[in-house]
């Protein structure tokens, strides 16, 4: 890729026009040189078709959870951005466990101990987890 | 501002002691060229594909190879610990290299904040408060991040747990031999690449996941099979590669590495290096066509196949003749 090739395409999403990257590209002698690019739209289009899925699959959940299917586990699971085998790793469980826990009856006996390792987990207190509404929930 | 993480901390860290380190050099010396593509290890139902060596490795080698003292540590899940060896550090003045997860990193764009555990960056000191100065090498300027969020992403979990992992220089002999660490560096590159037997790492991944990507459109749903391919291109432009998956940053290596080793044949292996990076980047170009229109009616999923089989070729040719130039 040549200087003049790198793209400087603005990506209007969550903040990404807030940074810039090097790119490695050969001047006009065939040199190589670092070019300071806004990115490019190749790579825009892939992070932002990441985050609709993020968002969809937020929206799936936040479903189970109003059907009374899923517990709000499962809702800040995905907010965090985790899956059940990284989620698994922070409270000290299997995976199969954690995938037990964001069923709503079997969340309904879980131990205040066990719901404060969530909290820690996601950055927020029982409460926030024991009170949580569908409805006014934070979207990505 | 470097366009990778590893390779531009590292940079950064032998900048702070006097040795002149560019970070072509630094990812070159290190051998950091790879590719890999692991199906089974999936991340948030995606495989996993990667353009370089495993984290940590282009530090290690590039200091190996200079005959420079480091250390590296792990605290397990001790995050106390962790913290006090890197406070410690900090308060000697020694900069310190960290591996960490982006989605705990504050300052950054909340466009890359997801769980990504890979990230490297370097502190170079901590306010009265506690908070962390850091040095993120992807980033231009410097940064700021509160001591409770540094630990969160020292201690992220996922694939791969950094464990609070960090790493320092404690001693830089007084002559380096650069030569010979770049020589060094080529060969074992040029290892690392072509020898692995199986299929997910090196040269051989590349004609692996250019047969199960001819298999997506049958295997997957039509929104899995843009997600995986969307993340191929994340992988490649993305995450701090400078362009096209690390083969333009190699490419200048290898230039850097011919003025310095008075090699001008490895000039012609760094313009063919830059020709496979234009590949790549048509590729991801033609692989984001798919996922925009959600069918393949432009460019279809054999064309990205095929693309693919001819980007191993090609640079499975190039490290094979590399090994014939006698450095």
């Amino acid at each position: 890729m040549k200087t003049n090739e790198v793209p400087q395409d603005k990506g209007n999403y969550k903040n990404r026009d807030q940074s810039r990257k090097v790119v490695y590209a050969t001047d006009e002698k065939g040199e190589y040189t670092t070019v300071n690019s806004d990115g490019w739209e190749v790579e825009h289009l892939a992070t932002i078709q990441a985050w609709d899925q993020a968002k969809l699959e937020l929206e799936e959940v936040l479903d189970g959870i109003r059907k009374g299917a899923l517990s709000p586990l499962a809702y800040f699971m995905k907010k965090n951005l985790m899956d059940t085998g990284i989620l698994a790793r922070h409270v000290g469980k299997w995976g199969w466990q954690v995938k037990r826990h964001l069923k709503a009856k079997v969340f309904a006996g879980l131990p205040e101990s066990m719901l404060q390792r969530y909290a820690t987990t996601f950055n927020i207190t029982v409460a926030d987890i024991r009170n949580f509404n569908p409805d006014t929930a934070e979207k990505h | 501002m470097h366009a990778h993480c590893e390779s531009g901390a590292t940079t950064n860290l032998l900048r702070h002691y006097g040795v002149p380190m560019t970070e072509p050099l630094a990812f070159g010396i290190g051998a950091g060229l790879f590719f890999s593509h692991i199906p089974f290890i999936k991340v948030n139902g995606v495989p996993g594909t990667s353009y370089r060596s495993y984290p940590g490795t282009i530090f290690k080698t590039l200091m190996k190879s200079l005959h420079i003292d480091y250390t590296m540590q792990q605290f397990g899940s001790n995050e106390a610990k962790g913290k006090a060896a890197l406070d410690q550090l900090l308060d000697q003045g020694i900069p310190v290299g960290m591996l960490s997860g982006i989605f705990y990193l504050t300052y950054m764009p909340e466009a890359y904040r997801f769980q990504f555990n890979a990230h490297n960056l370097v502190a170079y000191g901590r306010k009265e408060d506690g908070t962390y100065l850091i040095s993120d090498p992807t980033l231009e300027g410097l940064h700021e991040i509160a001591p409770e969020d540094m630990q969160k992403a020292r201690f992220a979990k996922g694939f791969p747990e950094p464990k609070g992992k960090l790493y320092y220089i404690t001693d830089v002999p007084k002559q380096l031999d650069m030569e010979e660490a770049i020589k060094k560096g080529i060969k074992k590159n040029i290892w690392l690449y072509t020898s692995p037997p199986i299929g997910i790492f090196g040269n051989k991944a590349i004609h692996t996941l250019a047969r199960r990507i001819k298999t997506y459109p049958d295997k997957l749903t039509d929104r899995q099979a843009v997600l995986y391919v969307g993340n191929i291109i994340r992988m490649q432009e993305e995450i701090g590669t400078g362009g096209g998956g690390f083969r333009f940053l190699y490419a200048a290596f290898l230039q850097e590495a011919a003025e310095i080793l008075g090699k001008p044949e490895l000039k012609e292996f760094s313009q063919r290096m830059t020709a496979i990076g234009d590949q790549w980047r048509n590729f991801a170009y033609s692989a984001a066509r798919i996922c925009k229109a959600r069918k393949s009616d432009l460019v279809s999923y054999n064309d990205l196949s095929d693309m693919l089989h001819k980007i191993g070729h090609d640079e499975l040719r190039l490290f094979n003749e590399l090994k014939k130039v006698n450095l």
